[in-house]
C-alpha cells in the first residue's frame, strides 16, 4: 500500500521529492500507532536540521512522538495551516498532512532511505 | 491465579477484542484494549450515547462472616454502617499515614456479605494487607477470576440495558446494584462507574462475558453505543476528575491531600481505622498540598510526571494530564502547597523543558446534566 513515488524511514517519516524540495511528513502506520493526533510542534522556516535531529513534537490524546528530520538540509516550508488543524495527520498523513518542506543538503541522500517495499517490509515485521 | 513474571493476563474477553480490531496494550500486568475505533470518537459516545469497556482486570475481595462490618470498619475510610443490603460505596483502604493502599468500592451483598471492588494492579497488595489485619469471625476471599467486568456507560445506557435485564432499572439508583440476569446470565447489575456519566457496572461469570459483549454491542450499536478501551476510560475519569490510583494517589498522599475527603468518615460511629488521627487533622487543620485541577493556558500538553514551578521553583509534578475530548482543554491535576492551590492561581508546568502557563480551575472539568 505505500506508494513508490517517495521514501521511509524508521523512524516512520515518508520524504517526497520534487525538484530541490523535499516534502516529509509522518506515514500512515504511524498515524495509526498515534491514534487521534490533537497537537503538533513544527520549526520555523530557515532553520538547518541535522539528519537525525528533532524538528518537531507529534502528539495524540495518549501519546507523545518526537519527529526526526529524515536527511540534512534546510526548512523552506512549514504546513501552518496543519498546526490549527492536526486531524489531517490521521485522514491524510501522506496527503494534506504533510509537515514540512526541506532543501536537502545533500541531494543524494534521499535516495539512501527505505523504497516502499523495505518499508511495508517493516511495518509488517512490527506488527 | 498469578501469571509468570513477563507474561500478561488476558480477561474473558481479550480474544473477542483483537477479533473486533482493538488495540492491544499492556496495563498493569494485563493485555487490555486501549483502543477500538478511536480515543476522541469513544469518549464522545459516551458523553452522548453509550460506550462498553472491559474492565475484567480489576479485583473483586469477598468479605464474610458476623464480624464483617466490625472488619470493614477497621480497614475502610468511609462509614460502612451507611451501607444497606444492595448499596455500594466509593472508599479506601487506609495506612497509618492516611493514604491509601487502594482506592476501592465496597457493595454489601448481603447482611454479612460485601465485595471489594479493586483496582488490578493492586489486588495481590490488597489481599495481603486484608489478611495480615486482625480478622477474627471474618472470611476475606480474593474472587477476582470469578467475575468479568463489563462497564456500559453513558446517557443511553439505561435503555439499552433495560430490555435485556430483570434489574428494573427505573428503581436502581445511582450506587446500588441489584442481583438479576442480563440476557439470560446471572448478573450483578451495579449502578456505578468511572466516567463521571450514568451507566452500569455488570459482573458476569468469565464464560458468559463474550456472548454478554456482543449482545450488548449488537443491542447498543443502533443507539449510539461504541465498543472503547482504557484510552477513553482514562480521558473521561479525568475530565470528570476522578483520581487514578498510582497516578494521582499512591502510599504516600493522603486522602486529604487528594481531596477524597468525602470518603473519610469521622463519624463516632465508625471507630478507629489507620491513619485516623492524620486524616482528622488535616481535615480540621487543612493538608499542606492539596491536588488540584488545572488547564494550561499555553499551547502544549500536560503528561504525568512532568515537573510543575510555582514562581519558577520545582514544587512537584503533574499526576494526570490530557487533551480532554469533551472540553477540548488540555486539562491535568497535579499536587500544589496549599497556599498556592486556590481556584485562579496560575503557575508553570514544565513541558519537555518549555515552561507553559497553567491555572488552577474548580473541578470537575466535566459535570453532566443531572
Amino acid at each position: 500500500m505505500y506508494s513508490d513515488d517517495r521514501r521511509y524511514t524508521k523512524e516512520h517519516e515518508w520524504v517526497k521529492v520534487d525538484g530541490d524540495r523535499a516534502r516529509v511528513g509522518i506515514t500512515d502506520y504511524a498515524q495509526n500507532q498515534l491514534g487521534d493526533v490533537v497537537y503538533l510542534e513544527l520549526p520555523e522556516v530557515g532553520r538547518v536540521l541535522k539528519a537525525g535531529e528533532t524538528f518537531g513534537t507529534v502528539e495524540s490524546v495518549k501519546a507523545v512522538s518526537e519527529l526526526f528530520a529524515p536527511v540534512s538540509g534546510e526548512v523552506l516550508e512549514v504546513n501552518s495551516a496543519l498546526v490549527g488543524n492536526p486531524e489531517a495527520i490521521n485522514t491524510d498523513p501522506h496527503g494534506n498532512g504533510w509537515m514540512i518542506v526541506v532543501r536537502p543538503s545533500d541531494p543524494g541522500s534521499v535516495g539512501g532511505l527505505l523504497d516502499a517495499r523495505a518499508y511495508q517490509a517493516l511495518v509488517e515485521g512490527a506488527k | 491465579m498469578e501469571a509468570a513474571p513477563g507474561t500478561l493476563r488476558r480477561t474473558p474477553l481479550a480474544a473477542l477484542h483483537r477479533e473486533m480490531g482493538a488495540k492491544m496494550v499492556p496495563f498493569a500486568g494485563w493485555e487490555m484494549p486501549v483502543e477500538y475505533s478511536g480515543l476522541i470518537g469513544e469518549h464522545l459516545a459516551v458523553r452522548k450515547a453509550a460506550g462498553l469497556f472491559d474492565v475484567s482486570h480489576m479485583g473483586e475481595i469477598e468479605v464474610a462472616g458476623p464480624g464483617a462490618l466490625a472488619f470493614l470498619q477497621r480497614v475502610t475510610s468511609n462509614d460502612v454502617a451507611k451501607l444497606a443490603e444492595g448499596q455500594a460505596q466509593y472508599s479506601a483502604l487506609p495506612l497509618p499515614n492516611g493514604a491509601p493502599v487502594d482506592d476501592v468500592v465496597v457493595l454489601r451483598r448481603g447482611a454479612e456479605r460485601y465485595l471489594i471492588v479493586a483496582n488490578a494492579g493492586n489486588i495481590d497488595k490488597d489481599y495481603r494487607h486484608l489478611l495480615d489485619q486482625d480478622g477474627r469471625e471474618v472470611e476475606v476471599k480474593n474472587r477476582s477470576d470469578e467475575f468479568a467486568l463489563i462497564a456500559l456507560q453513558g446517557p443511553r445506557a439505561p435503555e439499552i440495558l433495560q430490555p435485556l435485564t430483570t434489574a428494573d432499572l427505573s428503581a436502581l439508583r445511582r450506587y446500588h446494584f441489584a442481583d438479576g440476569t442480563v440476557d439470560g446470565h446471572p448478573a450483578i447489575v451495579s449502578r456505578t462507574g468511572y466516567t463521571g456519566e450514568d451507566g452500569f457496572e455488570l459482573f458476569v461469570a468469565p464464560d458468559a462475558a463474550p456472548a454478554l459483549w456482543k449482545k450488548l454491542v449488537e443491542t447498543g450499536g443502533p443507539r449510539g453505543l461504541l465498543p472503547a478501551g482504557l484510552g477513553a476510560r482514562d480521558t473521561l475519569r479525568l475530565e470528570a476528575r476522578m483520581c487514578l490510583y498510582g497516578m494521582d494517589m499512591d502510599e504516600t498522599t493522603t486522602l486529604i491531600e487528594a481531596g477524597l475527603g468525602w470518603i473519610v468518615s469521622l463519624d463516632p460511629g465508625k471507630g478507629d481505622f489507620p491513619g485516623r488521627g492524620v486524616l482528622e487533622a488535616q481535615k480540621k487543620g487543612g493538608p499542606p498540598r492539596k491536588l488540584v485541577g488545572f488547564e494550561v493556558l499555553g499551547r502544549g500538553i500536560a503528561r504525568h510526571g512532568h515537573p510543575v514551578l510555582v514562581h519558577h521553583q520545582p514544587a512537584g509534578a503533574v499526576t494526570s494530564g490530557t487533551y480532554a475530548p469533551f472540553v477540548q482543554k488540555n486539562i491535568g491535576l497535579c499536587y500544589l502547597p496549599a497556599a498556592h492551590a486556590a481556584v485562579g492561581t496560575e503557575f508553570e508546568i514544565d513541558v519537555r523543558g518549555r515552561p507553559v502557563p497553567a491555572r488552577v480551575v474548580p473541578t470537575p472539568f466535566y459535570k453532566r446534566a443531572q
